[in-house]
């Protein structure tokens, strides 16, 4: 694992979060959920920082952290791809557009093209389903998507 | 509101906030600046109509008008005739599919004729970022009416009285569960809100508390002061940043009016709440998991009992409720146990919302009174199949659920007969599905989600569903033998038997409903090696038809991996090796010359 | 206390209330086989998730099967723990278990011991029907853990003592669904994290995904090596369990064959970790006595209590836990690492062999004494002090490898000069043992009085968490005894907040002491086997012709000849040691 320092000033900010919940153990998917604010990621350092806050193993933090789908320890891309794979999506072929994805970006669900511009990522029901298939690019959703209007969505952001 | 002539309510529900409901609000607003409208026109953001199929919708008030798949450049134009000139802007209005004709009230539209709407009763009427709205509409009577009225014990028998089961998918009379945690002695009780959703194609929970999230902090409130607990949480999706948001403001909001926080209504009571994150586990909707969740633990369900009413967050009793049981509370304690239990079934009553999605022309939140039937539901609200395909299939339950075929399609919506059909209610998701879709690789999405799911804590949820999607794999890519079926019904068999939560226990029902209700389609997958929807890729081939194809190219040039070859004007053919059955070639034919054998 | 009636299989059961279906069975010979569930009755280590679900029953009026190990009995509930549908369900539960599960019996090295192996033989398992991808992980080698987590099947039996019993939280349940597994921090290496080495995991392990390194490879090059002498010492709890390898009963004392057997294996010189045990009393003991009469005069500078640390995982408990601690715990090096130094510098010079040609071999009930020998600081010029530490299970293997019939060999005795030992020493193996060794020796020399009753029975027992005040003729001694790191945790921060006053506190990392280690023979959770263990150092105590520390004759010798006095600066500088701060992370550095 490559060693990342931390910027002070976040790690400051960090240790202001875990302060803010009183540095209690129940209070460690709050915290978690603040910190990948922070970071966007949740980086080993950041998880030993926070077992040292709140007093719990490291290996609990890792434990939670791996758990819970939301929280991840590879750093998203600048534009984060989100292919809704929820039922009524998959039914309106949510799979192809997905495929399309993959083969446009040449990346993988889980990971982030090398200029570190979007990575790849599957959810489950966004409640647009009135608009399936849907994509997420950052905050913005893409309703009824196919997969030809795949590329367009990519050159949105390539420019 | 006096001299308010009109009020435009812009639905703020995911759907239409995703087709950019949020900039046509705000391009309403400044409209309606730049005319000096200010004091004739209010813009209100409310929750979800419901109807998403046909947003972002935009009503009229007091006319009722209902517009439809309202865009940015139709604001200026429903200004400038509805508001001003009077006229309705017949264009956006609903198409009855049947007739043609335009219907401009929602209340004579066939979606919204057969709901009964209780759980949604604010949802798409109040502005859900404002408490006087809730109040205007009976908000919070409720809860004053138990507490200057009514004793726990003598609120808890209405409740009983109600026949109220619980929502989110088990079905246990509420009454009962506030009655049992209001038994256990403790100096300290937690209620809960459940609002992880987290059934993929779902999204009752979330448009309730975008919606009306009053509702819920007022049922909170409510069960707080029966059971005995001060201290209400709610267990909501990060993923809901919308619900996170419009429920702050709701806590926000009721703790400024004193319905929240120390001595509500000057009566002594004191309840507050507060937001928990869920961070994406599905598992976390088993009110032990949650618990563990809500504890900064793992997400892992633990054997019960002891159950939550007896020791549950950080060992207290613990009631756990979801969001749209909580949403019926304050009408049943409002207009009473027997009004409520007019409504429905002999044992299940009300009304239950469901998220009505896939092959069905009105995708869309509705809600139905307990007893209707799917055709009903598929036919009349959902507006039949879309494309005028044949129904094969509808899904109740999400991954927990069974799939219900033709045969079920008269049978009274409740929880007895769901569970008896081989499904169950779940939380309410409803997806239907049409000939193009194979049952046996919807069986086989359904148990990847709940591989990807399961907690892994213990064996056979772990290591089973994994064993069983792997043979469903094996079967949708021609490898499948008659025996892996038989195979597949005793390990599914003994999964339900032996997993230690609600998941495991009933994520084989898609296989097993599947294996009923299709058993025809599995073994054709088997011994013909074909699937009849085409849908696996492994068991067809996409062919061309050398009589109609004229060689236009059009297929080659859109192949993404060049599969396909021919001069100019001359037939195509496809090279199956390379072929990857993406479907683009067949989907850009104009001369119908692709065919999937 | 209330009872409830219930039949199971159609036997009619009274039990207390509250009681599990599991345990109600077992009175009336119902045996329903379990695998995750685990327990050291009167120690309050248990461990039921009910996540393996080999145990599933069927109760009458209930929709599934339900756990025996967690469900509660009900008035009048009808059980049944063997019809079809529970058999068919145990046996698919189990199939599957198999079906993720490297099948490497052969050479797996819990073979034999393997309770997962044991159950598909009792269930009559023939074949796996379930064919599919198996969870495989990276393969983790540490100074004394092997992590093989293909194997795991997740009981969670090590993260409950990792994190419940021990406090050390190297481990964790990480991952979900199908990949879930146990695990440290980033799935690194045991060595990255803050394990202890207390084996306490592999101890509890069902399976073969947490063993022991293994030395015994090592040991039988150097026994061919002519050009080698190679010494072995034996730790006083391994003389107590090593029988159960064989076949004896627990709390066998098999000090003589053990001995038999070691000199037939080749070693040159069969000597007795308990004669270190003897060394380190005193040491330790004038520690405790001189910071003792200084705090008594009124020095401020003493640190009390003063801490045993003859415990290898304690040591690594406290660095890890405690570095604001480190002056607190003893000087003196554990017994298996004074005997390294005095073997190569004193003995091995009389011989007139050199430290590199001498092997120093330790039998240990023990894991971290693995780790322990391969600490640079107990190291000169690169060579240990301690070649190689097997434990009681590896010698167990040697001894079967090399064809000895192990029961029938007689009885013999240590070599000498460094087999001779007292019944002080023996009681090391034993929660309470070296407090009250210690005590043995420090009461004859802080009152120059003769101490009549050599037992302190006060000191003894299986509570977690002990103390007892011993009468030093007219002063008060405060003595403090803890097992298992989570009870030493609990005495550590109340010394921390300064809530207890003890002078000398005595911490063993493994629950019931040494005779409960990490390296021990499996017990499979049966706490009669640990306590017929420590009964049986008792009773070799009680045996001895010689029952404390400074009258052991070679010791005597040993002062007069080589060392001078105990806390001498050749004292100081081979027997005893320092500690280190280990407690920053992996990433981040403070």
């Amino acid at each position: 694992m490559a060693k990342i320092k931390l910027s002070e000033k976040k790690l400051e900010e960090l240790k202001a979060v875990c302060k803010s919940f009183n540095n209690e153990k129940g209070e460690l998917i709050n915290v978690l959920h603040k910190a990948q604010g922070i970071f966007g990621y949740l980086p080993a350092e950041v998880q030993e920082v926070i077992s040292k806050e709140l007093n719990v193993s490291v290996a609990h933090v890792y434990g939670i952290v791996t758990f819970y789908s939301f929280f991840t320890m590879t750093p998203k891309g600048e534009h984060p791809v989100s292919i809704c794979l929820g039922t009524a999506c998959y039914v309106r072929g949510a799979e192809k557009v997905l495929e399309e994805f993959k083969r446009v970006l040449k990346i993988q669900v889980g990971e982030t093209t090398p200029d570190g511009k979007f990575s790849l990522s599957c959810l489950r029901c966004v409640g647009a389903c009135g608009l399936a298939p849907v994509v997420l690019v950052g905050e913005k959703v893409y309703g009824r998507v196919s997969p030809d209007g795949v590329k367009d969505i990519v050159a949105e952001y390539n420019s | 509101m006096g001299k308010i002539k009109y009020h435009m309510l812009v639905c703020g529900g995911t759907g239409c906030h995703a087709s950019q409901s949020d900039q046509i609000l705000k391009k309403f607003e400044t409209l309606i600046h730049d005319r000096g409208l200010e004091n004739e026109v209010q813009v209100i953001k409310t929750g979800c109509f419901g109807f998403c199929e046909k947003g972002p919708i935009v009503k009229m008030m007091p006319d009722n008008t209902f517009y439809t798949k309202v865009k940015l450049d139709d604001c200026e134009e429903i200004l400038e005739e509805h508001i001003i000139k009077g006229r309705k802007v017949t264009r956006l209005l609903y198409e009855n599919p049947e007739t043609g004709e335009h219907v401009s009230d929602s209340k004579h539209m066939e979606f919204y004729k057969k709901q009964i709407r209780i759980a949604l009763r604010n949802c798409g009427f109040i502005n859900p970022e404002n408490i006087e709205e809730y109040i205007a509409r009976d908000g919070y009577q409720a809860l004053g009416k138990v507490l200057t009225e009514l004793s726990p014990e003598a609120t808890i028998e209405i409740m009983k009285k109600s026949g109220l089961r619980g929502r989110g998918g088990g079905g246990f009379p509420t009454g009962l569960k506030w009655e049992i945690t209001r038994a256990v002695k403790s100096d300290q009780k937690y209620v809960v809100c459940n609002a992880d959703e987290g059934d993929p194609g779902a999204f009752m929970d979330r448009s309730v508390l975008e919606g009306d999230p009053h509702s819920v902090l007022e049922a909170m409130a409510i069960n707080g002061y029966c059971t005995g607990a001060d201290k209400g949480l709610v267990y909501i999706r990060a993923e809901y940043p919308l619900a996170v948001e419009r429920l702050k403001i709701a806590m926000k909001q009721a703790r400024e009016y004193g319905l929240l926080g120390k001595n509500i209504l000057g009566t002594g009571f004191n309840f507050d709440v507060e937001i928990r994150y869920g961070a994406g586990a599905f598992v976390c909707g088993e009110e032990t998991a949650l618990i563990h969740s809500m504890e900064g633990l793992r997400g892992e369900p633990t054997v019960k009992p002891p159950f939550p009413s007896e020791s549950g967050y950080l060992g207290k009793p613990t009631n756990v409720n979801n969001v749209e049981t909580y949403a019926n509370v304050p009408v049943i304690i409002n207009k009473g146990a027997d009004w409520f239990a007019k409504i429905g079934t002999e044992r299940s009553k009300g009304t239950k919302v469901f998220a009505l999605a896939g092959k069905i022309n009105n995708v869309g939140l509705i809600e139905v009174p307990m007893g209707i039937t799917l055709r009903e539901v598929i036919y009349e609200i959902g507006g039949g199949i879309k494309n005028d395909k044949e129904f094969k299939a509808v899904q109740t339950g999400g991954p927990s659920g069974g799939m219900l075929t033709v045969k079920d399609l008269d049978t009274p919506i409740d929880y007895d007969n769901l569970i008896a059909a081989g499904s169950m209610m779940g939380s309410g998701g409803m997806i239907v599905m049409d000939e193009n879709d194979c049952m046996v690789a919807m069986a086989k999405f359904y148990l990847q989600f709940t591989v990807e799911e399961s907690c892994g804590k213990c064996s056979p949820c772990r290591i089973g569903n994994k064993r069983l999607y792997e043979m469903l794999e094996k079967i949708t890519q021609g490898n499948g033998t008659p025996e892996d079926l038989d195979k597949l019904r005793n390990l599914s068999q003994v999964i339900k038997d032996t997993s230690l939560c609600g998941l495991g226990q009933s994520s084989p029902n898609p296989v097993l409903s599947s294996l009923n209700n299709f058993y025809d389609e599995y073994m054709e997958h088997v011994n013909l090696k074909k699937c009849r929807a085409g849908k696996c890729k492994s068991l067809m081939q996409y062919i061309i038809n050398a009589e109609n194809c004229i060689g236009c190219t059009l297929c080659a040039r859109n192949c993404p991996v060049n599969a396909i070859t021919g001069e100019r004007k001359q037939v195509h053919l496809i090279d199956q090796e390379k072929c990857i059955k993406c479907g683009a070639c067949m989907e850009k034919c104009k001369f119908n010359a692709i065919y999937i054998k | 206390m209330e009872m409830v009636k219930l039949t199971i299989d159609g036997k009619p059961v009274e039990v207390e209330k509250g009681t599990t279906i599991l345990k109600a069975a077992k009175t009336v010979g119902i045996d329903i086989p379990t695998l995750c569930f685990f327990e050291l009755k009167d120690m309050s280590i248990e461990n039921r998730p009910g996540g393996c679900r080999v145990c599933v029953v069927e109760v009458k009026g209930r929709r599934n099967l339900a756990p025996a190990c967690t469900t509660i009995v009900m008035q009048g509930m009808e059980v049944n723990t063997r019809n079809i549908r529970v058999l068919n369900a145990r046996r698919t539960v189990l199939e599957l278990i198999l079906s993720d599960h490297p099948a490497e019996c052969l050479t797996c090295a819990k073979s034999g011991n393997c309770e997962l192996q044991s159950l598909a033989q009792q269930l009559g398992v023939r074949e796996i029907p379930f064919q599919g991808e198996q969870s495989t992980y990276r393969k983790d080698t540490s100074p004394a853990i092997i992590r093989d987590i293909d194997k795991c099947i997740m009981c969670r039996r090590c993260e409950m003592m990792c994190n419940d019993v021990q406090t050390v939280g190297a481990l964790s349940a990480v991952n979900r669904g199908f990949m879930a597994v146990v695990a440290p921090a980033f799935e690194m290496n045991l060595e990255k994290s803050p394990c202890t080495y207390c084996g306490q995991c592999v101890s509890v392990c069902p399976t073969g995904a947490l063993t022991e390194v293994d030395h015994s490879r090592n040991v039988i090059n150097a026994l061919a090596d002519p050009t080698k002498t190679v010494v072995v010492q034996t730790a006083p709890a391994v003389r107590a369990a090593l029988g159960e390898e064989f076949g004896l009963a627990p709390g066998t004392l098999v000090t003589g064959k053990m001995v038999a057997a070691l000199r037939r294996l080749g070693f040159n010189y069969v000597f007795d970790t308990d004669f270190a045990a003897d060394l380190t009393i005193m040491e330790e003991g004038s520690e405790l006595l001189d910071r003792l009469t200084r705090y008594l005069k009124g020095d401020k500078s003493v640190k009390l209590p003063i801490l045993t640390s003859c415990c290898p995982g304690w040591v690594n408990f406290f660095e890890h836990n405690f570095p604001d601690m480190l002056d607190i715990p003893s000087t003196a090096k554990s017994p298996q690492q004074m005997f390294g130094p005095i073997a190569k510098e004193y003995f091995g010079k009389k011989l007139g062999v050199d430290r590199k040609n001498l092997i120093v071999v330790s039998i240990m009930p023990c894991l971290a004494k693995k780790y322990e020998c391969q600490r640079e600081e107990f190291k000169v010029n690169g060579d240990p002090d301690v070649n190689f530490s097997l434990s009681t299970r590896e010698l167990g293997h040697l001894i079967k490898q090399a064809n000895i019939d192990f029961n029938s060999l007689p009885d013999e005795d240590f070599d000498d000069p460094l087999g001779e030992s007292t019944g002080a020493s023996v009681i090391f193996g034993n929660t309470g043992g070296v407090i009250e060794a210690a005590c043995r020796t420090a009461y004859e020399l802080y009152t120059g009085k003769k101490l009549e009753k050599v037992e302190f029975e006060e000191l003894r027992g299986m509570e977690g968490i002990r103390h007892a005040t011993i009468d030093f003729d007219g002063l008060p001694l405060n003595i403090g005894i803890a097992h298992g790191l989570g009870n030493a945790r609990k005495l550590l921060e109340d010394i921390q907040a300064g809530r207890n006053h003890f002078h000398a506190i005595e911490i063993m990392a493994c629950p019931g002491g040494c005779i409960g280690g990490g390296g021990q023979p499996y017990h499979h959770g049966d706490s009669m086997i640990l306590k017929q263990r420590a009964a049986a150092l008792y009773r070799e105590d009680a045996g001895k012709p010689i029952r404390k520390s400074h009258e052991n004759p070679f010791i005597i010798e040993l002062y007069k000849e080589f060392l001078g006095k105990p806390l001498s600066e050749k004292s100081h500088h081979l027997l005893h040691t320092h500690y280190f701060d280990k407690s920053a992370g992996v990433f981040v550095e403070e």
